[in-house]
């Protein structure tokens, strides 16, 4: 039974991630009244580019070969090494907060990499953004995991959302001012609004796209869908472990069952706010973005005092 | 077996070999290939054996401490005392020289018929020497001889490129504020001596109790910026990017990785050991420093395009690293938490060790690229791994170490650090938790600030099109300088998976402290080799992490190329041009890569930036004059402190100037005037 719970556990990010963006994109059609593509369109997305050619540059070395594989790779170990829908699991070996963020780094490093190997102006100035985007997102992103895990007295991810340390009153504020900041560090390193347009070509605007705009067949295929990994995993860090609500707590059939739909639950409900938000608000100038993810740093460093 | 090893007569034949090598090479100076493999065999051979000795010394766990012959001075006397953390630093020490000499061994020829290479091996044999007898002193100015022997040696190292104007400048500075920091360093140690009246380090130890609080705290501030001044904390750290480039690289890179860990490894000795107990201010303020010296050092360089100056800053950000480790150590042992110090201890004692190896191993790479392309700005670089691949691979491993970056070394060292922090938030009260916040926060941001400088430098030097003609002459080093990188590459990512025990071997070197003898650890080893901090609090697994890893990405690229279709092609293309044809122009560059980062943090960096445009036509501002802007960032400690201070020198000599008239009968009046005073003050 834990075998396969474990199973699903690894397999769920990458079976769940595109329709993430199907939902999403979806919904954003649906609020410019258009009807949009089908949800389950990503997934045709991913197995058509996996089957079709490929065109590779003739500067690109083998970082850009290989740093696709790198990057998917180790959205799919984060993704088994953070609670989804089952918080009895407990991975004492990569389900430390620092080794996902860490882990995530490794993803970020080779992307960036990969965004300057094909020597075009496009990848080298996506690649500088995304860098300067990342490094100042991290302060954001480990003080906001930190504060919960204070207040739960452990760093272990799936420690944390099993806990019930979180319904208490005194914590309610931390964790709420915690979880704000946390939200937007999620649409910073995932590329999404107010960061960056997950749907233009546009030069001045992108900073993910450009970086992979060189790709093409199946490397396009796996890039685009370790972009969908990585979202689901921030909203599942958001969903479980600062609202660890609804997750199994023993290897019961039904409880995991449960557990899933909860957690499906709760995806939509943060695939609707990120909707909502794509087409409510502007992208905003890249050199406002600092005083944003600065915003989020102070934020947790408030929810950290009010701990004590 | 081990008693011989573990011998004063092993010691010496230590130092004998760095001495043989060293004469040996001078007078075979006529012979620069005899030369070069003379000296360069020695200290490969001197190194072995520290190896061997330190190695022994640690798993013996037995202080060997004997004095040599006697003294012309009263004072002075060559006692030596080899405890678990000078046997620590040996071992740093030898390894790091081990792969730098046979590295040096290949990297020398290029100066064949150029300088004078038994002078070299001279300098370089001397210093590996010195750098051994620094850390296993235990007697003040012996110490201090060897402090000389050690800052001279490196100077003549730092001016070896003598052709170049900008090293004679950089030896120079190198030298004034090694003597500054000297004249520190002999402050302090009068000022204990006074109280205590010895300089035998066990014999301060023991009287470290009649010094007054008063002159302890003064100690403390000396020795800080006497030993800081080697170690490169900012704002003393200015020295350290204009003389580690200057040096040749294998010799960089064991400065880099070796001789700035002597500042630290006296802080240790002092702070931890000899002065204890210690106010709890001085831990808070070594936080402080160390959270200064990594955000700064990090953000500097961001702004270098010069390849090894820029590896000469993310040095001073480590030791900003290490420092974090150290002052929450000091904090939490003086606060009555020593499981917590000891947790701390061997967070920076690990990153010490682990800094050594993937800096010299980041410095070696550099100067295999510089013995290439004979310039160190990397605007001039570029797809350098087509021609280069294993110095490429060994320098990207290099990369993600310093970048703590998971399986390599340097990730679990920052994240011992980072828990023995947390710890700190967790258990402290205010004000000691806020400095422990923001230590934390310094450190976040460092970590993200290093992983985009070596993005730039990865990048910028290895990936893309060549940005010079430069690039096409290159070739791959020759098999010594692959075979000493190669070997700290492979150091690198055996550090990490092994990275539990290590912290356990480790904790035998922390625990030889008279303060942590019998401390309870808070590490321990669960289940799948993973290193737990505190009772479940935090734990991660190296060897896990990398297994799930290769499996994983065996799974993906199996599937992706053999399941899902075997027939697919692929084309090479050209990149995607506009229409236009691509020129090296048009990528990125070292510089305006880290644009961005510079102009967010343009309150502290201060970057100089075009001011003024001028129109043709003021009227429409449409059509701009052309004009060349010149980027550049100034160290605000350059324009702040050393010049304002450089000015107010200046002005009093020319003050004090008025009194040397050239009339000697002024003078007689002065030496009377003099003598006068001297009697008053003696009656």
């Amino acid at each position: 039974m834990t075998v396969f719970i474990w199973i699903m556990q690894c397999i769920f990010i990458p079976a769940v991630s595109p329709l993430c963006i199907g939902i999403i994109k979806k919904m954003k059609a649906r609020l410019q009244n258009r009807q949009g593509a089908s949800m389950f369109q990503p997934y045709k997305d991913v197995w058509k580019l996996l089957r079709k050619d490929e065109v590779i540059s003739r500067d690109a070395s083998s970082i850009f070969r290989l740093a696709p594989f790198i990057i998917f790779t180790v959205t799919i170990i984060v993704g088994a090494s953070i609670p989804l829908f089952a918080s009895f699991l407990s991975n004492t070996l990569t389900g430390d907060m620092l080794i996902v963020v860490y882990a995530l780094a490794i993803s970020t490093f080779f992307l960036a990499l990969a965004g300057m190997d094909t020597g075009s102006a496009f990848g080298g100035f996506g690649s500088s953004r995304e860098m300067t985007l990342s490094a100042l997102a991290e302060g954001g992103l480990i003080f906001s995991l930190l504060t919960v895990a204070l207040i739960n007295g452990t760093t272990n991810l799936f420690a944390i959302s099993g806990s019930t340390m979180f319904g208490q009153d005194q914590y309610f504020l931390s964790a709420l001012l915690a979880f704000s900041g946390f939200f937007i560090v999620l649409l910073a390193e995932t590329a999404r609004f107010p960061y960056d347009n997950p749907d233009t070509h546009l030069e001045l605007t992108m900073i993910h796209e450009a970086m992979i705009l060189e790709y093409s067949g199946k490397r396009l295929a796996l890039m685009e869908w370790a972009s969908a990994n990585k979202l689901l995993i921030f909203i599942a860090l958001g969903a479980n472990v600062f609202v660890p609500l609804g997750l199994a707590k023993t290897a019961d059939v039904y409880a995991v069952i449960i557990g899933i739909l909860i957690f499906l639950a709760k995806i939509f409900m943060f695939c609707l706010v990120i909707a909502l938000i794509e087409s409510s608000m502007a992208k905003i100038r890249f050199f406002r973005l600092p005083d944003l993810l600065l915003a989020s740093f102070i934020l947790d460093i408030v929810a950290l005092g009010l701990i004590f | 077996m081990l008693e011989i090893i573990t011998s004063p007569t092993s010691f010496f034949v230590l130092l004998s070999l760095f001495f043989i090598g060293g004469t040996g090479s001078l007078l075979l100076r006529k012979d620069d290939a005899l030369a070069n493999i003379w000296s360069s065999f020695f200290a490969i051979a001197g190194s072995l054996w520290g190896l061997l000795f330190s190695l022994t010394t640690i798993i013996s766990g037995h202080t060997l401490s004997f004095v040599v012959g006697a003294s012309p001075l009263a004072l002075l006397s060559f006692s030596l005392r080899i405890d678990m953390l000078s046997a620590f630093f040996t071992f740093i020490i030898s390894l790091i020289g081990l792969f730098c000499s046979i590295y040096g061994v290949g990297y020398i020829k290029q100066y064949y018929k150029k300088y004078n290479i038994g002078a070299l091996g001279f300098f370089y044999n001397v210093l590996l020497a010195s750098l051994f007898l620094v850390v296993t002193t235990s007697n003040a100015l012996f110490f201090l001889i060897a402090w000389e022997i050690m800052s001279i040696s490196s100077y003549f190292l730092v001016v070896y490129d003598r052709n170049d104007e900008d090293n004679i400048k950089a030896g120079f500075l190198y030298l004034a504020m090694t003597y500054v920091g000297t004249a520190f360093i002999v402050l302090a140690f009068l000022l204990m001596y006074k109280f205590t009246g010895s300089f035998d380090f066990e014999t301060i130890k023991r009287g470290a109790i009649f010094i007054p609080l008063f002159i302890k705290n003064a100690v403390f501030i000396i020795a800080m910026i006497g030993f800081g001044t080697k170690a490169g904390i900012v704002p003393f750290h200015i020295w350290l990017p204009a003389a580690h480039p200057a040096a040749p690289s294998h010799v960089s890179a064991l400065m880099s990785g070796v001789m700035i860990k002597t500042g630290i490894f006296m802080m240790m000795r002092l702070f931890l050991d000899m002065l204890q107990p210690v106010p709890v201010w001085w831990g808070l303020a070594v936080l402080a420093i160390g959270s200064i010296s990594s955000l700064l050092g990090v953000l500097y360089a961001l702004t270098e395009h010069d390849i090894k100056r820029l590896l000469a800053y993310h040095s001073i950000e480590n030791i900003g690293i290490i420092l974090l480790g150290l002052g929450s150590a000091m904090a939490f042992y003086s606060l009555g938490m020593p499981s917590l110090a000891l947790l701390s201890f061997v967070a920076s004692l690990f990153h010490t060790l682990n800094h050594a190896i993937f800096k010299s191993l980041l410095f070696l790479g550099a100067g295999s690229v510089i013995n290439q392309m004979h310039t160190r700005n990397m605007e001039e670089y570029g797809g350098l791994i087509t021609h280069m691949p294993q110095t490429a691979f060994f320098f990207l491993i290099g990369s993600m170490a310093i970048s703590a970056l998971p399986p390599f070394n340097g990730f679990f060292s920052e994240w011992l650090t980072f828990q023995s922090l947390f710890q700190g938030i967790v258990s402290l009260d205010f004000p000691a938790r806020w400095i422990f916040v923001l230590a934390s926060g310094a450190l976040v941001f460092t970590g993200g600030l290093a992983l985009a400088c070596f993005v730039k430098v990865f990048g910028v030097t290895f990936l893309a099109r060549p940005r010079s003609a430069e690039v096409a002459h290159t070739k791959e080093s020759s098999s010594s300088l692959l075979i000493g990188m190669g070997a700290l590459a492979t150091l690198s990512l055996l550090l990490g998976i092994f990275s539990s025990q290590l912290t356990f071997f480790i904790e035998k070197v922390g625990n030889s402290f008279t303060i942590f003898q019998g401390t309870p650890s808070l590490v321990s080893l669960s289940k799948g080799q993973a290193l737990t901090v505190g009772d479940g609090f935090a734990s991660v697994s190296g060897p896990a992490f990398l297994i799930f890893f290769l499996v994983a990405i065996f799974i993906v690229i199996f599937i992706t190329q053999s399941v899902i279709s075997r027939r697919q092609k692929i084309t090479i293309g050209a990149t995607w041009d506009c229409g236009t044809d691509m020129t090296p122009r048009m990528e990125i560059t070292a510089t305006g890569f880290a644009r961005s980062i510079v102009l967010i943090f343009k309150g502290i960096l201060k970057p100089n930036i075009q001011s003024e445009i001028e129109y043709h036509d003021p009227e429409t501002r449409y059509l701009l004059k052309p004009r060349t802007v010149i980027l550049s960032v100034r160290d605000i400690h350059q324009s702040y402190f050393y010049e304002p201070l450089h000015a107010m020198v200046d002005a009093l000599s020319l003050r004090a100037k008025k009194m040397q008239g050239g009339n000697i009968n002024a003078y007689i009046s002065y030496i009377f005037i003099a003598l006068l005073i001297v009697l008053f003050a003696t009656l």
